[in-house]
């Protein structure tokens, strides 16, 4: 795969505040990454970056093969969505779309060639005349993307683009901008700190924590085979439960759990020698109940300590091995406050890390 | 007695919907109203003293009642405020003090402020290398007293020749808006978000036109503030008028000084009272057509900034 964007040992300091530190990455033609964290991670900063908004203190940016890190915003080939819309509230939506085409000098018969274009795609032909205060949030979202779609660039870059709109409008427009890469076929650069947004979108997830990517992965892998704990814990919702435990390994690799041991064999270990202190991490949904319980490799008995049903399904809190935990329930089953209830997990599909460095065993 | 009126009560509040009836005369709304219309006439008894003074004759005044009004209205003190009076060696009236105070004002208020929003602007979107040090040093500007400066512009306008002159004082009220001017459009700039001078620079919009194309428009209510705040400040002012002009280059508020100050002969109150009108008219007329604009401006820069 060819590499559309191609970030080179950057860094980016305020004062003695390091932001970005020493950052490389690679991102493929028509790749769909997003950069995900939580909010002072660096990444709206590495965006910017690219968009060429915010100088670099050190490393260069290459897109499409060429050296951009000195060239201005509008001499990279991206477009830019914004959280805040950031439409320009004086001209129309016709406006909007042609104010970048028009500061190129473009011929006006390939302006409007374009604006009907990119109204087609997003379908607001109808609000061409209208001015951003008269529209609704999804429109002026869309508006927003129409303005990076007239200028035919390489690489989109979305700034949380869908953080400003409700609920039901975020899944809607998530839903449009995964149809139009689709149909674009362009690079696209999205940031966001919504973990549902980027496993659903994503093609590759990188995960920034302190200037730093943790993990970059399909979502797939980030979700299964977290690279580190703080990925493990980042993603997933509720988060994975971590029990502080022991590996060690004498005829077969395990580690002990509330009195009890569990053998790992079947966990697919990524540094085969390791023994020591680790963190033994389980996904609430990777627990098992009933019967399914009932015929898992590894069972225990815990409590109900707290009950949140949530109508397609029940989210328990308990104790086990002295950390509190929570699992899942379907929502139709019948558990109240101090039931004792059977579960019972795989290890294979545990996440193990060493407690030092918190790196995947 | 007391019982009816607490069952009445009762069964007002039975059957109460909609929004609670409010007496006209509570005591609430007396006291309200009490002060602001006590205020408000304690604020246009001069103004009413003014008025019926300009429009009686000499005889009348010296009657005596100044709060009566006039008995015989006439308008030839207005007429020889305007055009007759003597303003120190000039026996035109305030006529041309008129046309002076408007060629120092208008060119004044248009370089300021077109200088200032563009400070501002930058100042607050391109954040270059020394921008701050740049506008604490303006602002600093701000509180110094006028008097500090008067001699070395003195000898500043000399210099450079334009002491005396009329463009030397357009000159000095342009630079002397600049604190107060730019920290205003500062603040305004600073309230529009960041990301639409973003998305303006991604489209390929430079500094000039980010300014003329987005800026401006955005900001029409603080520039209709600072035109009002610049008329106003310079079409009063008195001290750099008086200093670095000559008396045929005198504005009104200087003229206005030299006929009420005057101490030969008598002392024509009605002529005094409509030459004060008249020099009053201009930022007066200016808040009358703009109150409501110039509220909405005030507003949006203290919220927002």
């Amino acid at each position: 795969m060819q590499s559309s964007v191609s970030i080179q040992n950057l860094k980016l300091d305020y004062g003695t505040v390091s932001v970005l530190r020493d950052l490389n990455l690679e991102i493929g033609q028509g790749e769909f990454l997003v950069l995900l964290g939580s909010s002072g991670c660096g990444k709206s900063t590495l965006l910017n970056c690219i968009a060429g908004l915010l100088e670099p203190s050190d490393g260069s940016i290459y897109i499409n093969g060429q050296n951009v890190t000195w060239a201005e915003p509008s001499r990279r080939g991206i477009g830019m969505v914004f959280q805040s819309y950031a439409l320009y509230p004086q001209m129309t939506v016709e406006g909007n779309l042609s104010f970048g085409l028009k500061n190129i000098r473009m011929p006006k018969e390939e302006i409007r060639r374009r604006v009907a274009r990119a109204a087609d795609v997003l379908q607001i032909e109808p609000l061409l005349k209208r001015k951003p205060a008269a529209l609704s949030g999804g429109q002026r979202q869309r508006v927003a993307i129409g303005r990076a779609l007239v200028r035919d660039v390489d690489v989109f870059l979305f700034d949380e683009p869908l953080s400003n709109l409700d609920a039901k409008l975020r899944a809607d427009l998530r839903v449009e901008i995964k149809r139009l890469h689709q149909k674009l076929r362009n690079t696209m650069i999205y940031v966001t700190h919504d973990q549902v947004e980027a496993m659903t979108l994503a093609d590759r997830i990188a995960i920034m924590k302190g200037g730093v990517v943790m993990q970059l992965g399909s979502p797939n892998e980030i979700y299964n085979r977290p690279a580190n704990k703080y990925v493990a814990d980042f993603i997933g919702s509720p988060s994975m439960n971590f029990f502080e435990t022991t590996l060690s390994r004498g005829a077969e690799p395990k580690v002990v759990l509330a009195g009890r041991d569990v053998p790992l064999a079947t966990y697919g270990f990524v540094r085969k020698d390791f023994a020591g202190a680790v963190w033994f991490g389980i996904r609430p949904e990777h627990i098992l109940t009933g019967e399914a319980a009932a015929s898992a490799p590894v069972r225990f008995e815990v409590c109900a300590e707290l009950v949140e049903p949530m109508g397609s399904e029940i989210l328990v809190w308990s104790t086990l091995a002295d950390t509190s935990i929570r699992f899942r329930l379907d929502g139709q089953e019948k558990v109240a406050t101090g039931d004792m209830l059977r579960i019972g997990f795989d290890p294979a599909r545990a996440s193990i890390f060493d407690k030092a460095e918190e790196l995947r065993v | 007695m007391a019982d009816t009126v607490i069952r009445t009560q009762h069964a007002s509040h039975a059957h109460a919907a909609g929004p609670r009836p409010r007496p006209i005369f509570s005591r609430r709304n007396i006291i309200i109203y009490g002060v602001l219309i006590v205020l408000a006439l304690y604020y246009l008894l001069p103004i009413y003293v003014m008025v019926v003074t300009s429009l009686k004759g000499m005889p009348e005044i010296r009657v005596g009642n100044i709060f009566a009004p006039p008995v015989e209205i006439t308008f030839a003190p207005w007429v020889k405020a305007w055009s007759s009076v003597c303003t120190g060696l000039n026996c035109d009236g305030l006529s041309r003090g008129f046309l002076n105070s408007l060629k120092i004002t208008v060119p004044s208020v248009f370089f300021s402020i077109a200088v200032a929003s563009v400070n501002g602007y930058a100042l607050s979107m391109w954040r270059f290398k020394g921008a701050n040090v740049l506008f604490t040093i303006l602002i600093i500007g701000a509180f110094i007293p006028y008097q500090v400066m008067i001699y070395p512009i003195v000898v500043l306008l000399r210099e450079i020749g334009l002491y005396g002159e009329l463009s030397g004082l357009v000159l000095v009220h342009t630079v002397f808006g600049m604190p107060i001017l730019t920290l205003l459009f500062r603040n305004y700039f600073s309230s529009v978000p960041e990301e639409l001078f973003k998305a303006a620079r991604v489209d390929g919009a430079g500094f000039r036109t980010i300014y003329f194309k987005i800026m401006l428009p955005m900001a029409l209510p603080i520039f209709v503030v600072a035109v009002i705040l610049q008329t106003t400040a310079i079409w009063n002012d008195f001290l750099f008028g008086a200093i670095y002009t000559r008396p045929e280059n005198y504005p009104m508020t200087v003229q206005l000084n030299n006929i009420v100050n005057s101490v030969t002969g008598v002392k024509e109150y009605n002529v005094n009272m409509a030459a004060t009108l008249l020099s009053g008219i201009v930022p007066l007329s200016i808040y009358l057509i703009s109150g409501k604009l110039f509220v909405r401006g005030i507003a949006a820069g203290a919220v927002k900034g």
